[in-house]
């Protein structure tokens, strides 16, 4: 049988995704978005002549689904033609009961047994040999990190076959899981090492939160070192020594003034390009995806990646799960959260780790209100950060307010409560600089071709809408809200309107209006509210429905409205 | 003495004689590996009511503090593992 796709299962936080990165080349197709429990990652790798696909398939503990991530892994089975079972040979015992299942599903398995450097240390013995005579598969020790028994693992697949053993009733498969470890499986006594000490000091309250707040603290600082050195030492020089040169040139060849010119350049300052006010297609809608946004979107999914794979924002949950509960949430809640300050929509589409209805709309409606996405936080620094960081401060602090007060609110009004969190702690594991990097790199393509058109879009929408005079229209309809309710000059509306579209630029169109900080600071924080950019809004239709939609935009325009208008009040800057 | 997950004290050990939550939640658990039989250790805090965390095997499960409350342990207190 000619092998097309082979499919990686095992329980989550085997190593799944660390034998994907080492199977598959560069090349790599996801699926949307990786990092989120539901979405699958697809890549390619050769076996002699041919080149099967290899799906990394989210975690499962049983093919009897219990959740939606276990349902979207089972179905994949049948479009499969081989799987390898990745099994952590560290809890071997709990990691064969979905062998064994899928031992009874037609299709070949073979074993990879995994963390297989760890059963050393663990004080773990593991006879091989008996263990692949008890279950008739091939098993074959391996080791995500080093690479270790990949190519032994890989000279298997083309003669591989389907076992097909009789299905077992629940009891009697932990019955013959009980033999079999009995008979492969020997333990040893050994000490705690230090990772494992500091993984029961973090989910304990008094030691947990002072870590919790260092290493947010650390990452936050960590992000903005590093994003700024490289818009100082990378972006920056390349927009000015490099790309405003060849701007020039290209602006003298098409001639000031012209319709064509002011699309793709813009209108020049005095002669001179400021990336910050031009507005056109290839001077601000490419300065602020690439120079403004880019370097915190790395460097933001760098540090992300390495607490993911270090094991910690589990403990972040556990943390968190009685503050989360006051907002009808449960600790789990906070992991879709922080995707979606890196953007909203992975953001979003991790909301599906949620069970419940209830929860998934509390959490989205949360999110697209107060979680400000990474283009937009790059844009607030950039921006409003040179009236000073504590007006930068300021916006974020209403918005986390706000996330709180909703919270409350939505928990009160909803019919229903908080489900209960029920999450495996993974141990502290440092992680694979390989296996970090190729993920940051998925994530940076995704964000590019998610992010780079709808900039574009954006500022090719706005400059033909001014030479329409849409936008004068528009901003004689709405200067009454506008000056009155939340005291922004009228100009300030297509802002609003690019809003719709992306967040980024639609900040990056208030600098040119000449505003008070105050104006700014309202501005701002008004962008982040009102409403989702589009391709939120997209995936949140498509993940709520239609009706839930509607409701949840009510809630964020009038909190947008209120919010604007208390600060216009209560500022006095 | 059989008693709560919730009133474990840390470090503690017993084995999982009774689960209470309804068919579903009931069969998340024990598909986790926290299972009838099955001998879990307390780790982290007792005093607050966060979840409560298990080491079973080598794995450990945070489990909210209304489901801990309905998994019920026969505590091992005079052996000193
Ligand atoms: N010690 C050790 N760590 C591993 C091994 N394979 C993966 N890891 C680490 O285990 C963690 C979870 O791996 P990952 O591939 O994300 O698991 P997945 O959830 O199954 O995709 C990561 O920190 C990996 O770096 C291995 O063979 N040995
Ligand atoms: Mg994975």
């Amino acid at each position: 049988m000619k092998i097309n796709k082979i499919l990686l299962m095992g329980n989550p936080n085997v190593g799944k995704s660390a034998i994907f990165s080492r199977l598959t080349g560069a090349k790599v197709v996801i699926s949307n978005y990786p990092g989120t429990t539901v979405e699958f990652t697809q890549g390619y790798t050769k076996i002699d002549s041919s080149r099967p696909a290899i799906i990394d398939v989210p975690g499962t503990y049983t093919l009897h689904p219990t959740s939606r991530a276990e349902e979207v892994a089972v179905r994949m089975i049948k479009d499969g033609d081989l799987v390898i079972n990745i099994v952590d040979a560290t809890n071997l015992e709990r990691n064969l009961y979905l062998t064994l299942e899928l031992l009874e599903q037609d299709i070949p398995v073979i074993v990879a047994l995994n963390m297989w450097d760890d059963t050393k240390h663990k004080g773990i013995e593991i006879d091989v040999k008996k263990l692949e005579k008890a279950l008739g598969i091939p098993v074959i020790p391996t080791c995500g990190l080093t690479g270790e028994g990949i190519k032994e693992l890989v000279e298997h697949i083309p003669k591989a076959k389907a076992k097909k053993i009789n299905p077992l009733k629940d009891e009697e498969r932990w019955k013959h899981i009980g033999k079999i470890i009995e008979d492969v499986q020997k333990l040893h006594h050994r000490h705690h090492t230090f990772l494992e000490r500091l993984e029961d000091l973090s989910i304990r309250p008094v030691t947990g939160i002072p870590i919790a707040a260092l290493v947010v603290l650390c990452a936050f600082w960590v992000i903005r070192f590093v994003a700024e050195n490289l818009i100082t030492y990378l972006a920056d020089p390349f927009f000015e020594r490099i790309w405003t040169p060849l701007i020039m040139k290209l602006s003298a060849f098409l001639g000031a003034g012209g319709f064509l010119h002011d699309i793709i350049i813009g209108k020049l300052i005095e002669g001179e390009l400021d990336y910050s006010q031009t507005f056109g297609l290839f001077t601000t809608g490419l300065y602020v995806p690439f120079a403004m946004v880019l370097p915190y979107i790395i460097s933001f999914y760098f540090v992300l990646g390495v607490m993911e794979d270090f094991g910690y924002l589990p403990r972040l949950a556990v943390l968190t799960d009685n503050f989360m509960h006051r907002l009808g949430l449960h600790g789990y809640a906070i992991i879709p959260m922080i995707l979606g300050l890196g953007c909203n929509v992975p953001g979003v589409l991790a909301i599906r780790i949620l069970e419940e209805k209830r929860e998934k709309f509390i959490a989205a409606t949360l999110m697209a209100i107060a979680i400000p996405c990474m283009a937009q936080i790059a844009m607030i620094v950039g921006l409003v950060g040179q009236r000073g960081g504590a007006y930068v401060v300021l916006i974020f602090l209403t918005l986390f307010i706000l996330l709180i007060i909703k919270g409350i609110i939505l928990n009160k009004v909803m019919k229903g409560k908080s489900p209960e969190i029920l999450v495996e702690m993974p141990p502290y594991r440092i992680p694979q600089l390989l296996a970090v990097f190729k993920k940051l790199w998925m994530r940076i393509l995704s964000f590019l071709k998610e992010a780079v058109p709808y900039v574009l879009l954006g500022i090719l929408f706005v400059n033909i809408l001014y030479v329409l005079h849409v936008i004068d229209a528009l901003s004689k309809i709405f200067s009454p809200l506008l000056r009155n309710v939340w005291g922004l000059p009228k100009e300030a509306i297509a802002a609003l309107i690019v809003g719709f579209l992306r967040k980024d630029v639609a900040i990056g169109m208030l600098g040119p209006l000449n505003l008070t900080t105050k104006q700014l600071v309202i501005g701002s924080t008004v962008l982040a509210i009102y409403f989702p950019c589009i391709a939120t809004f997209a995936v949140l239709i498509r993940e709520l429905g239609i009706k839930d939609m509607l409701k949840s935009a009510a809630i964020m325009i009038s909190v947008g409205i209120v919010v604007g208008g208390l600060l216009n009040l209560v500022l006095r800057f | 003495m059989l008693i709560s997950l919730v009133d474990m004290e840390p470090g503690e050990t017993g084995i999982v004689m009774k689960i209470d939550g309804g068919f579903g939640a009931t069969r998340r658990i024990q598909s986790m590996g926290v299972r009838i039989g099955k001998r879990v250790k307390k780790v982290g805090a007792r005093f607050w009511r966060g979840p409560q965390t298990v080491l079973v095997d080598n794995f450990k499960v945070a489990i909210g503090f209304g489901m801990a409350a309905k998994i019920f342990v026969e505590v091992e207190r005079s052996e000193d593992k």
